[in-house]
């Protein structure tokens, strides 16, 4: 038992060492290793996230904020959620691959796909929830449709479309990691293409991939915390999606 | 015009023409239907024994925290560190020390169920209204008949709803753990991932099998909480 933790350390400590220094790659012919390489394996893990997340929230913010303030469509909003949960991540990427492609433009619209039915169901939820009071007085004052959907009801949505968005967001961090299987290198690499990096190679990309997920999930709580208004901070309960 | 003889020929054989172009062929899919059946029901125990054991960890802690109240921020943000980590790499975290396999599968699996059933089960229990617990007490019912025969019941809907949660994200996680070793049908999409007869069963199956779990606990749910219902149909 003593021997085998000592091991585990050890595999711990070589998978540090990978992320710090480079070495030659055990098949042979390349370098791999050091943080120059984590970095070029991180960039396009952020950028295929990054866009993937963008177009989700351009499609589902405004749809969501539209149904919810016509009061329509709410079994379709809410159900997205649902239907997204039920359909595991590698089985929509390898449906994509399969019948439209692989790359980063078709790995990107399986993604919006994947990071879609959180912030619809969300910002969904969020309007509906706004206090009818507070609607109805806007109205009285005059405001047209469009100005009580920016002036009162998004404002007061914002804490639960940045709980989609935080939600899909590391969805998505956590699912590009199987990006290399449609020909798109992430810092999944290392994790399927382990003869390349080695062993030490996958788990410091697991170590990375961790941190990269949990960082994610603390900045967009910061910024949900910082969007939300300070008369809804009091006393309010995260809903789950 | 012999390429078309050919086609005309073998028109019989539509199946091995329909794999070779990579299409969609069900005459395929009827003939290596036993092919999914192992990785459906590793699949299954998975899912099942994952569920398992994360509902009765978590199930044990909110109970613990409903009553001791300081219990709840540590709690949650130990469970919920273990959310965020991606399962994929909690597979090879845990690589090190557990080794390749089920067991490896399992914990990574439990570790993502705990925070989704945490939270639901104490909201529930926070949800049951003053009114009704004061009768209880005044009925003369200990704390923990209290918990047991008013509380709890009354906060069912929410728990099995976290549960429901829980168990189309754990059929949906399953489909990586073929990474840590412990097979299942994404390692059945993995093998083909390009031909589209096979990603549509394997990943068909999955998304069957969550449906069907979701489908059996709003069953059991409709069942032990009839007075629900009388409240819909009202």
């Amino acid at each position: 038992m003593d021997e085998g933790g000592g091991r585990a350390v050890n595999d711990f400590v070589d998978a540090i060492g990978f992320i710090f220094s480079e070495r030659d790659s055990p098949a042979g012919g390349t370098r791999v290793g050091g943080l120059g390489e984590i970095w070029e394996l991180m960039w396009p893990h952020l950028k295929l996230s990054g866009a993937s997340l963008g177009i989700a929230c351009a499609i589902a913010i405004p749809l969501g904020l539209w149904l919810g303030h016509r009061g329509r469509g709410g079994f379709l909003a809410i159900n997205a959620s649902n239907v997204g949960r039920a359909v595991p991540s590698l089985a929509l990427i390898a449906f994509f691959m399969a019948y439209i492609g692989v790359g980063f433009t078709n790995l990107t619209l399986a993604l919006v796909l994947l990071a879609l039915p959180p912030v619809l169901t969300n910002t969904y939820t969020g309007v509906r929830q706004v206090d009818r009071d507070a609607v109805d007085s806007a109205r009285g004052m005059g405001m047209t449709g469009p100005q009580i959907v920016r002036r009162v009801e998004l404002p007061l949505a914002l804490p639960l479309i940045f709980g989609g968005i935080r939600t899909s967001a590391v969805n998505v961090v956590a699912t590009a990691t199987i990006a290399p299987l449609a020909g798109v290198v992430t810092l999944g690499d290392p994790i399927i293409n382990v003869n390349t990096y080695g062993d030490e190679g996958r788990l410091a990309a697991a170590i990375v991939v961790a941190l990269l997920a949990v960082a994610t999930e603390v900045a967009l709580g910061t910024a949900q915390r910082a969007v939300t208004p300070r008369g809804l901070k009091v006393n309010r309960r995260e809903a789950l999606t | 015009m012999s390429t078309l003889l050919a086609q005309v020929e073998i028109r019989d054989r539509t199946e091995a023409s329909c794999v070779s172009d990579n299409g969609f062929c069900p005459d395929w899919i009827v003939d290596n239907l036993d092919r999914y059946v192992n990785p459906f029901f590793q699949h299954v125990l998975l899912t099942v024994v994952a569920l398992a054991i994360g509902f009765a960890i978590a199930f044990t802690l909110a109970v613990i925290a409903y009553r001791r109240r300081w219990l709840i921020g540590p709690v949650t943000q130990v469970t919920g560190v273990l959310y965020t980590v991606p399962s994929i790499a909690a597979f090879f975290l845990l690589l090190p020390i557990t080794g390749r396999g089920f067991l490896t599968a399992t914990i990574a699996l439990v570790a993502y169920s705990l925070l989704i059933i945490f939270r639901n089960v104490l909201t529930g229990l926070d949800n049951v209204p003053g009114e009704t617990k004061d009768a209880g007490r005044g009925m003369g019912l200990t704390p923990r008949q209290l918990l047991w025969r008013v509380e709890l019941p009354l906060a069912l809907p929410e728990i099995l709803a976290g549960l429901r949660i829980a168990a189309t994200t754990t059929v949906g996680l399953a489909t990586l753990a073929f990474f840590a070793g412990a097979g299942g049908l994404g390692e059945r999409i993995f093998d083909q991932i390009t031909f589209k007869s096979n990603v549509v069963v394997a990943g068909g199956l999955a998304v069957l099998l969550a449906a069907v779990l979701d489908g059996l606990i709003l069953l059991f749910q409709r069942a032990v909480t009839p007075w629900t219902r009388a409240v819909g149909a009202r």
